[in-house]
C-alpha cells in the first residue's frame, strides 16, 4: 500500500510519457490525449484513497511505519537506502500533496483541453507528484535531496512547458539556478552531518543528537557550534526551495507555467517542502538557538517583505504568487519559535485554500481568454459565479476570518509567536500582524479589481466569459471544502488538546521550547488582533477600490519612489543581475580570451612554437657559412665548458 | 582463470580485426571497402564487448589482488615482464572502453566516408591500446600503450578532423609528449631504484621521500595533462573541436581517464608521502578548474567546446575526491570518471547528431529543434541531467561522494568544489535552452529529422546505464570497495613506516 501509494503516480508518469512520443493526428490524437488524462487521473486518485487510508492508520491510529526497498549508496560507512518512511508528520504530508495533486490532475483535463501536449505534461505533474512524495518519505537525507532536486526538476519542466515563449524559457532557468544555490547549501549541510554523526539515517541522526549538541566543527581553523552550522547550511536549501527572503525571486517569474502548476507546485507542495524538512529536522534545530533564531527572522521579515509587494501587483498570478511567499514566511517563523506542529497546520490549510485561489484564479484566466492583468479585468462576478464564490472562501480563508480554515491556523502562529516570550518572537508577532492587514487587503483589491466594478475588458473577451466546466469546477469545490473545514477539524490535533498524541515522535520539541502550549494562554488582544486587522484590511481595499477609487492612484503618485520600490519587488531582480548573472558572463568571456587564449596558450604551445621557429630562423642565419663564425662559435663553447668543468670540481 | 587469457585475448580480438581490414578488405571499390571496414569493425568491438563481459561476471568482488593476471618473460636481460591484470580499480575502465568502441564505431556510421577502413582500424587499435593500459602491471608495458594510444588518436583528429586539425593535432601531441618525456625518465629512475618493473612490487618498494617528491612531480607531469587540469587544459577544447564525433567520444570517454587513473594506479600507492605533500596543490588546481572553466563554458558559443570545458570541470572534481585520500573521495573518483565516461561521450554524441545533418557547431545556429526531434530532444534531457549531477543520474553519485570525501579531509575545499554544481547547472541548461526550446525559425532547420533507429540504437546501452547508475550504484561500487580500502589501507602503512623510518633517523 504504501510502495504503491509513492509509486503509481511515477508509472503513470512514465506511460503518459510514453503516449507523448506516439505520433498522432485528429482523432487518434485525441484518444491519445484521453487515455493519459484518464490514466494519470486514476492513479492519483488511487495514490489519493491510499494516503487517506495511511493517514488514518499512521497518523490517527499512530502507527508509522518503514519499509526499506534496497540499497542506494554503500561506501565507507555511508550506507543508505532506498525508502519509505512514514510516520505522523509524513502521513499529513503525503495527505495533502496527493489530494491537491489529485485535484489538480482532474482540474487540468478541463484547464488544457487546448493545448497541444497533454500527455506531456499530464506526465510531468504525475512526475512531480512521485518526486515529492518520495521528498516526504524519505528516511535519510539523501534521498530527500534526490526528492528535493527531482521536484526542482519537475518545477523546471513544468514552468518551461510552453518551451516556445522565451520568458517561460527564462523562467524555468532561474528556477532551477536558484534552488541549485539552495541545494548548494543543502548538500554541505548533508556533509557536514555526516561528518559528525557518521550516518545519514535520520532515526539514527536525531537518536544521537543529544549527545552531540555541545559538538563543534573546525572551519578554515575557527570553531563553530557543529549543529548551529549543519541547521544553518540545510536551512540554507529550504530557503531555495520556499523562496524566502533573497532567494525567492524565482517564484513570482515561476507563474509562466500553466496555472495548474503553480496551484500544485508553486503554492501547495513543492514550496512547502522546506517548512517541512524544518520540522522533519526539529530535533536538530532544537539544539541550535541560533539557527531557530535565523529561521525566524528570514520567515518573519519574507512574511511582511512579499505582503508589501503583493499590494501593488496587477498580474492576478503575481499577487497570489507573493501571497504565497509571505505564507511560507509565516509557517517558518512558526517553526522558528519551535511551533513546528502550527506551522505544518499552516501548510495544511494553505494547500488548500491557496491552490483553491491559484485555480480559481486559473478559472478566471481561463473566461477571460487567457488574460492576466488585473487592470483589464472587472464586472465579471455575475458572468461567473461560481468562480466568483470560490474566490471569496479562498480569501476569507487566506485572510484569516472565522470558521475558515486559515483563521485557525494563522491565529496558533501568531500566537505561538507572541507566546514564545523571545524578542524574535515579537519581532515575528508585530511583522505577522502586519502583514495579516496586507494580506486582507490585497486579497481584496484583487476580488474588487477582478470582478467589481466597471469592466476594464474589451468587448470580444467580454463575450466569451463563461463558466468553468464541471471537471474544473468539481476539484474546486473539493479544495474549498478543505478551505472551510480543514482549520476547524485539524485544531485539536494538530496544535490543539490532542497535538501530543496525535504527532507523537515525529516532532521534537524541546521541554524548554514552550512557545506552543503557551500560545493558548496569551491575552485577548493578542487572540483577536488578526481578526481584527483582517477585517480592517479588507476595510480599506473596499474603500480604496470600491468607492475612493481614485485614491490609489494618486497615492501611487504622491509616494511614487516608494510605489515603484513595491512594483520592481524591490529591485531584487536588477540587483542580482548586477552582482551575478552579469559578472558571471563577463567573467567567463575574460578568462576564455585572455587567461587561456593570450595567457595560456600565448606562453604555453603557441608561445613555444613561435621560439622554436625563431631559434630554427636564427639558426639557419648563424649558418652564414663563414669560417670564422664557427670558429668564434667553437670557442665560446670550449670556454663555457672548461669554466664549468672547473667551477664543479672545486665546489 | 588466467587460462583462458582473457586480459590478452581482449588486447589481441581488436588488433586481429584491424589487421583483417588492413589485408583483406582492400579488393572492390571504395564503397564496397568501406561498408565491409564498417561490418568487421563493429563485429569485432562487439563481440569484444561481449567478451569482456566475462570479466564483470568472473570478477571476484572481495579481493584486493590483481585478477586474470597473466605473466610472459619478454625481456628476461632487463628485468622486464609482459604482465598484465586488474583489480577493482582499474576492471570497471576495461569494460567501459569495450562499451565505447563499437558505440563509436556505430555512430561514425554515416558521418564517415573518406578513408572509412582506416578509420576503423584506427578505432580498432585504439581500443586495443586502452584496454592494455588499464590492464597493464608493467611499467614498460604500461608505457608503451599509454603512449602508443595516442598515435591512433593524433592521427583520426589529423586526418579526419575539422579545418584547424593540424594545430589541434600539434597542440595535442605537443602537450602530452611534454609530459610524456619526463614520465619515462622518473620510470627509468624508479628501474635504477627498485630493480623491477612490475607495479605490484613497485607498489611496496618504499621510495624515500625525498625521492617520492620528485617522482610525484615527473607522474604528475603527463597525469596532469591528460586529466586535463588547469592550467594545462587548452589542449582539450581545441582537441575536441576539431576531432570528429567519434574521435570526441573516446578522447572525453576514456582518455581523460588515464590521468585520474595514472594518480590511483601510481601516485598515491607509490608515493604516498609525496601525496600527501602535493594535496594542497592538487586542491587548488582542481578548484581553479572547476570554476574557471565552468565560467568560460558559460560564455562558449561553440557546442562541442562548452561540452570540452564542462569535461575539465568535471574532471576537476575527479582530482579532488583522488586527493581527499578516503574511502568516499576516492570511490566518488572512480565513479565519477565512470560515468562521465558515460555521459560525456553521449553529450559528444548527441552533438554529433545535429552536426551530421547541419554541420555546424554553433550554437547560435540551432534553437527550438524540440519541435521537430522530440527524442532528441529527451535523450539531451537526460544526459544534461546527468551532466548537472540531478540524483538519480549517475552524475549525482559520483560528484555527490567525492564532495563528501573532500568536506571529510577539509570542508573549504568541498565547498568550493560545490559552487561548480551551481555553475554546470548554469551552463548546461542555457545550452540547452538555445539549442532546444523556443520557436524555429531558421530555414535551415525546417526540414530537419529526428533520430534514426540507429542512433537511438547508439544511445541506448548509455542511457540505460546512467540511470542505473543513478539508481543502483552498488552493482559499480560493489567492485571497488575492497581494492579502495586496500589502497587507503597500503597508503597508511606506508606513510607509518616511513615516519618511523624518519623517527630512527632522527
Amino acid at each position: 500500500m504504501y510502495t504503491a501509494a509513492v509509486f503509481l503516480p511515477l508509472l503513470a508518469s512514465a506511460i503518459a510519457g510514453f503516449m507523448a512520443f506516439l505520433p498522432a493526428e485528429g482523432e487518434k490524437k485525441h484518444t491519445i490525449d484521453s487515455w493519459s488524462q484518464w490514466l494519470t487521473c486514476g492513479a492519483l486518485l488511487i495514490s489519493m484513497v491510499l494516503s487517506w487510508v495511511i493517514f488514518k492508520s499512521v497518523a490517527m491510529d499512530s502507527q508509522p511505519v518503514t519499509i526499506t526497498l534496497f540499497t542506494w549508496i554503500d561506501s565507507g560507512t555511508l550506507e543508505l537506502n532506498w525508502a519509505i518512511k512514514v510516520d505522523q508528520l509524513t502521513a499529513v504530508m503525503m495527505f495533502v500533496v496527493t489530494t491537491v495533486s489529485a485535484m489538480v490532475h482532474v482540474y487540468s483535463i478541463g484547464y488544457m483541453h487546448h493545448d497541444g501536449s497533454i500527455p506531456r505534461f499530464m506526465s510531468y505533474l504525475s512526475l512531480f507528484t512521485f518526486f515529492m512524495l518520495m521528498l516526504v518519505t524519505a528516511d535519510n537525507l539523501v534521498q530527500m535531496f534526490f526528492g528535493w532536486e527531482g521536484v526542482g526538476l519537475a518545477s523546471y519542466l513544468l514552468i518551461g512547458f510552453w518551451y516556445k515563449k522565451p520568458e517561460a524559457n527564462a523562467a524555468a532557468i532561474k528556477a532551477f539556478l536558484v534552488n541549485r544555490v539552495g541545494d548548494f547549501g543543502f548538500a554541505l549541510g548533508i556533509f557536514a552531518t555526516y561528518v559528525l554523526f557518521d550516518t545519514v539515517h535520520l532515526d539514527t541522526i536525531f537518536g544521537a543528537v543529544s549527545g552531540k549538541a555541545d559538538a563543534t566543527i573546525i572551519v578554515l581553523g575557527t570553531e563553530f557550534h557543529a549543529l548551529t552550522v549543519i541547521c544553518l547550511l540545510l536551512f540554507v536549501g529550504a530557503m531555495g526551495k520556499s523562496a524566502q527572503l533573497g532567494l525567492h525571486t524565482w517564484l513570482p517569474d515561476a507563474m509562466e507555467g500553466p496555472t495548474p502548476v503553480s496551484a500544485l507546485i508553486h503554492a501547495a507542495t513543492m514550496v512547502t517542502a522546506g517548512v517541512f524538512m524544518v520540522a522533519r529536522l526539529s530535533p536538530m534545530f532544537e539544539y541550535s538557538d541560533t539557527a531557530l533564531t535565523v529561521v525566524t527572522l528570514v520567515g518573519a521579515s519574507t512574511a511582511i517583505f512579499a505582503a508589501t509587494i503583493g499590494c501593488v501587483q496587477n498580474d492576478i498570478k503575481r499577487v497570489i504568487a507573493y501571497s504565497t511567499c509571505s505564507q511560507l514566511g509565516y509557517m517558518f517563523f512558526a517553526c522558528g519559535v519551535s511551533a513546528y506542529s502550527a506551522g505544518i497546520f499552516h501548510l495544511m490549510t494553505h494547500a488548500f485554500f491557496k491552490a483553491l485561489l491559484f485555480l480559481g484564479a486559473g478559472s478566471v484566466i481561463h473566461a477571460m481568454s487567457d488574460e492576466q492583468d488585473i487592470r483589464k479585468m472587472g464586472g465579471i462576478w455575475k458572468m461567473i459565479p461560481v468562480t466568483y464564490a470560490l474566490m471569496w472562501i479562498g480569501s476569507l480563508a487566506l485572510a484569516g476570518i472565522p470558521p475558515f480554515a486559515g483563521y485557525w491556523s494563522k491565529d496558533i502562529v501568531l500566537e505561538a509567536a507572541f507566546a514564545s516570550h523571545t524578542g524574535i518572537g515579537q519581532y515575528a508577532f508585530w511583522l505577522g500582524v502586519l502583514a495579516a492587514l496586507l494580506t486582507a487587503f490585497y486579497s481584496w483589491r484583487l476580488i474588487i479589481l477582478t470582478f467589481h466594478g466597471k469592466s476594464r475588458a474589451d468587448e470580444k473577451v467580454l463575450a466569451h466569459v463563461h463558466e468553468s466546466p464541471k471537471v474544473m469546477i468539481v476539484p474546486l469545490l473539493v479544495l474549498a471544502t478543505g478551505a472551510v473545514f480543514a482549520g476547524y477539524l485539524g485544531y485539536e490535533g494538530f496544535v490543539g488538546r490532542d497535538a501530543v498524541a496525535f504527532w507523537g515522535n515525529s516532532i521534537l520539541v524541546l521541554p524548554t521550547h514552550t512557545a506552543i502550549e503557551a500560545a493558548h494562554h496569551v491575552p485577548a488582544w493578542v487572540k483577536y488582533a488578526p481578526l481584527v486587522v483582517g477585517i480592517a484590511g479588507i476595510s480599506l481595499a473596499y474603500f480604496m477600490y470600491m468607492y475612493a477609487t481614485s485614491l490609489p492612484k494618486m497615492l501611487a503618485e504622491a509616494w511614487r519612489p516608494v510605489y515603484l520600490f513595491l512594483l520592481n519587488k524591490w529591485y531584487f531582480d536588477e540587483l542580482y543581475d548586477f552582482l551575478f548573472v552579469r559578472p558571471a558572463m563577463r567573467l567567463g568571456k575574460n578568462l576564455w580570451k585572455t587567461g587561456d587564449g593570450d595567457l595560456i596558450d600565448g606562453l604555453g604551445p603557441d608561445g613555444l612554437s613561435a621560439v622554436v621557429m625563431d631559434v630554427g630562423r636564427k639558426t639557419a642565419r648563424l649558418q652564414s657559412g663563414y669560417l670564422y663564425h664557427y670558429a668564434f662559435a667553437m670557442l665560446v663553447g670550449v670556454a663555457v665548458l672548461v669554466t664549468w668543468y672547473i667551477l664543479s670540481s672545486t665546489a | 582463470m588466467s587460462s583462458l587469457h582473457i586480459l590478452s585475448s581482449l588486447i589481441l580480438i581488436p588488433l586481429a580485426g584491424a589487421a583483417f581490414i588492413f589485408i583483406f578488405l582492400t579488393r572492390g571499390d571504395e564503397k564496397v571497402i568501406a561498408r565491409n571496414a564498417r561490418w568487421a569493425a563493429l563485429w569485432t568491438s562487439g563481440f569484444t564487448f561481449l567478451w569482456s563481459l566475462y570479466l564483470w561476471f568472473a570478477f571476484d568482488r572481495t579481493t584486493a589482488d590483481f585478477q586474470f593476471v597473466e605473466r610472459q618473460e619478454w625481456m628476461p636481460a632487463y628485468n622486464i615482464t609482459y604482465y598484465v591484470g586488474v583489480d577493482g580499480i582499474s576492471v570497471l575502465f576495461v569494460l567501459l572502453s569495450t562499451l565505447l568502441t563499437p558505440v563509436c564505431i556505430l555512430s561514425a556510421w554515416e558521418a564517415v566516408t573518406t578513408r572509412v577502413k582506416e578509420y576503423m582500424i584506427a578505432f580498432l587499435l585504439m581500443e586495443a591500446m586502452m584496454i592494455g593500459m588499464f590492464s597493464a602491471l608493467d611499467i614498460v608495458v604500461f608505457y608503451l600503450f599509454f603512449e602508443a594510444v595516442l598515435i591512433p588518436m593524433f592521427l583520426i583528429i589529423g586526418v579526419w578532423g575539422g579545418p584547424r586539425r593540424v594545430y589541434a593535432a600539434f597542440k595535442f601531441f605537443l602537450y602530452t609528449l611534454l609530459g610524456s618525456v619526463l614520465m619515462l625518465l622518473a620510470l627509468l629512475v624508479m628501474y635504477q631504484t627498485a630493480g623491477t618493473t612490475e607495479i605490484p612490487e613497485l607498489m611496496n618498494a618504499g621510495f624515500h621521500p625525498d625521492l617520492q617528491i620528485w617522482l610525484w612531480l615527473a607522474f604528475f607531469a603527463s597525469f596532469a595533462v591528460k586529466v586535463p587540469m588547469w592550467p594545462v587544459h587548452t589542449w582539450l577544447p581545441d582537441a575536441h573541436v576539431e576531432a570528429p564525433t567519434a574521435g570526441s567520444v573516446i578522447l572525453a570517454g576514456v582518455l581523460l581517464k588515464f590521468g585520474g587513473y595514472g594518480f590511483l594506479r601510481f601516485s598515491l600507492p607509490m608515493f604516498p608521502d609525496a601525496s600527501v605533500v602535493f594535496t594542497p596543490l592538487m586542491f587548488t588546481l582542481s578548484i581553479i578548474a572547476v570554476i574557471y572553466t565552468s565560467l568560460v563554458a558559460l560564455a562558449q558559443e561553440d557546442m562541442k567546446k562548452l561540452i570540452a570545458y564542462s569535461s575539465v570541470a568535471h574532471m576537476g572534481f575527479v582530482t579532488v575526491g583522488t586527493f581527499s585520500l578516503n574511502q568516499q573521495g576516492i570511490e566518488g573518483a572512480i565513479y565519477q570518471m565512470l560515468s562521465h565516461g558515460v555521459v560525456s561521450a553521449a553529450l559528444f554524441l548527441i552533438v554529433g547528431v545535429v552536426y551530421d545533418r547541419i554541420h555546424s557547431r554553433r550554437i547560435s545556429d540551432y534553437g527550438g529543434l524540440v519541435h521537430r526531434m522530440p527524442v532528441y530532444g529527451l535523450t539531451f534531457m537526460l544526459f544534461m541531467l546527468a551532466s548537472v549531477g540531478l540524483p538519480g543520474t549517475g552524475g549525482f553519485i559520483g560528484e555527490f561522494l567525492i564532495l563528501l570525501g573532500a568536506f571529510k579531509a577539509a570542508p573549504w575545499v568541498a565547498a568550493l568544489t560545490a559552487t561548480g554544481v551551481v555553475l554546470s547547472a548554469a551552463y548546461m541548461l542555457y545550452l540547452y535552452r538555445r539549442v532546444i526550446f523556443g520557436k524555429l525559425t531558421r530555414e535551415s532547420l525546417q526540414k530537419i529529422s529526428d533520430m534514426s533507429r540507429r542512433e537511438v540504437l547508439v544511445f541506448a546501452p548509455l542511457i540505460v546505464l546512467v540511470l542505473w547508475m543513478g539508481i543502483y550504484p552498488p552493482s559499480f561500487l560493489d567492485v571497488m570497495h575492497v581494492s579502495v580500502t586496500n589502497l587507503i589501507e597500503h597508503m597508511e602503512t606506508a606513510r607509518a613506516g616511513a615516519d618511523a623510518l624518519a623517527q630512527a633517523a632522527r
